[in-house]
């Protein structure tokens, strides 16, 4: 980089962090404020979303079709989709409301992105976890078979959320035209993340082309944790973590590019 | 010291690129006041954004080894449904202060009664430049950024600024930028000039006072 830096690795890493303790802090009362409820509805949010979809998925009766307990089913689902959903659409345009930040010279338009992915992360994974814990201990659902594999699942989830969220980040700060039409393709994404079916329904065709959706993998590693062996699922972790991997280096390389062209107000 | 050499910035338009700076260099030694002047759009700001690191130059090198402030009294990263405080724990913790330290300090300085603990859409635009200043302070430089003159609030606390930064703060380094003559005049030793993208160095004060009063 054209600007000298003679900072240790390990300072930079203990700046980065104290940059991003302070937007998430930020973040956390410029959304949620400091009335009613508050930071609570980090969680609520997600949970009532998730809530409404498993009751309408309920009443529609979708148990009847599958062995596949109903509840449990639209949590997994919903709840995979509100993490990187939400990671992607929170990091879209995220910059411009904060380019005064940009006069602190260690506020860098990564730590924005980050704090922000951050938040989702916390929002969903305690929406999850409560849910779960709540329809298990009430006996609406089965209790998971295989929590180890429901984080590991979850953790890629999360990365992906991530590597999503830089990449919707950079761009729609590029162009007015990608950002508009990022709300179309989660629209269309929505369906084919696997929130809404298992792989195992599919014909083999549709099997192979949905299976090359990353986010596909991290839902159906959930269920198997949460299912067992139910229904057989088609999860490979190891696709999942080589496409996190390149869509995170997309992901860098277009924040550093955005980055060198943000220009405080 | 903090070195620029070969800074060059343009930006593009929709006629072509716009050169604002065509090579830059400039060394600020430790407790040296160095004044800038120049036009409106001679690009002060620009060059001020790129030495706080706010915006980074099309080529070049800087070299920052000592501490640089942001530019000075500057009150555009406020959030609006945030309070004083939490914007100057928010400055304190990206600059790694402790805010418990500083709180009564800036409550004290920017006189805001109460109002230290409302939301600062609710201050009148005196409040929040003295809340700007305030946590200016709060944050202790090498070198202190200060873009245009800081005219806060009234004559009193304008005095109480001056006397904040200018004599509190003496042995630091300072870059003034202006296009008025007289506040460089005031605080600077040495004095350059922001012409045609380039940094004209003068030996004497005096003469860059006659070559901004002829050219510029």
């Amino acid at each position: 980089m054209i600007a000298v830096t003679d900072t240790p690795l390990a300072r930079s890493l203990a700046i980065q962090m104290r940059v991003i303790h302070a937007l998430l802090l930020r973040e956390v009362i410029t959304r949620y404020g400091r009335h009613g409820l508050g930071v609570l509805w980090i969680m609520l949010e997600p949970m009532l979303f998730t809530l409404g979809v498993a009751g309408l998925w309920y009443l529609a009766k979708l148990h009847t079709v599958s062995s596949i307990p109903i509840i449990a089913f639209a949590i997994t689902g919903y709840s995979s989709v509100l993490m990187w959903r939400n990671a992607a659409n929170r990091c879209s345009k995220a910059i411009e409301p904060n380019l005064a930040l940009m006069y602190h010279r260690n506020v860098k338009v990564i730590d924005i992105f980050v704090s922000r992915v951050i938040l989702e992360w916390v929002g969903a994974t305690a929406s999850l976890v409560v849910l779960s814990v709540l329809f298990a201990g009430i006996g609406a659902m089965q209790w998971p078979g295989d929590v180890w594999l429901i984080i590991v699942g979850w953790v890629l989830l999360g990365w992906f959320a991530l590597a999503l969220g830089l990449i919707v980040g950079a761009l729609s700060e590029r162009s007015e035209t990608f950002e508009r039409s990022w709300h179309v393709v989660t629209y269309l994404l929505f369906p084919l993340s696997g929130a809404m079916f298992m792989v195992h329904w599919l014909p083999k065709a549709a099997q192979e082309a949905v299976l090359w959706l990353p986010m596909v993998h991290g839902v159906e590693m959930l269920r198997h944790g949460y299912f067992g062996e139910v229904v057989p699922t088609y999860e490979s972790p190891a696709y999942f973590v080589v496409a996190n991997l390149v869509l995170s280096l997309l992901g860098l390389l277009l924040v550093q590019e955005t980055a060198r062209r943000v220009q405080p107000e | 010291m903090i070195t620029l050499s070969g800074i060059r910035k343009s930006y593009p338009t929709r006629s072509g690129l716009h050169t604002v700076l065509a090579g830059i260099d400039l060394t600020i030694c430790p407790g040296e006041k160095i004044g800038i002047l120049g036009r409106n759009g001679a690009g002060k700001s620009t060059l001020i954004r790129i030495l706080s690191g706010a915006e980074r130059p099309d080529s070049g090198r800087i070299q920052r080894s000592m501490s640089l402030s942001w530019p000075l009294a500057f009150g555009g990263a406020f959030q609006g449904s945030l309070t004083g405080l939490d914007n100057l724990k928010f400055i304190c913790r990206v600059y790694g202060v402790d805010y418990r330290d500083k709180i009564d300090y800036v409550q004290d300085f920017a006189e805001l009664g109460k109002y230290f603990r409302e939301p600062v859409k609710s201050y009148s635009s005196g409040m929040r430049s003295r809340l700007a200043f305030a946590i200016s302070m709060a944050v202790e430089f090498d070198c202190f950024l200060i873009d245009e003159v800081i005219s806060v609030g009234d004559a009193r606390f304008h005095a109480k600024c001056q006397t904040e930064l200018f004599e509190k703060r003496k042995d630091r380094a300072m870059v003034m930028v202006s296009h008025e003559l007289h506040n460089i005049k005031e605080q600077c030793g040495r004095v350059c000039l922001l012409y045609q993208g380039k940094l004209l160095t003068f030996e004497d004060a005096g003469e860059a006072y006659d070559f901004y009063n002829q050219n510029c």
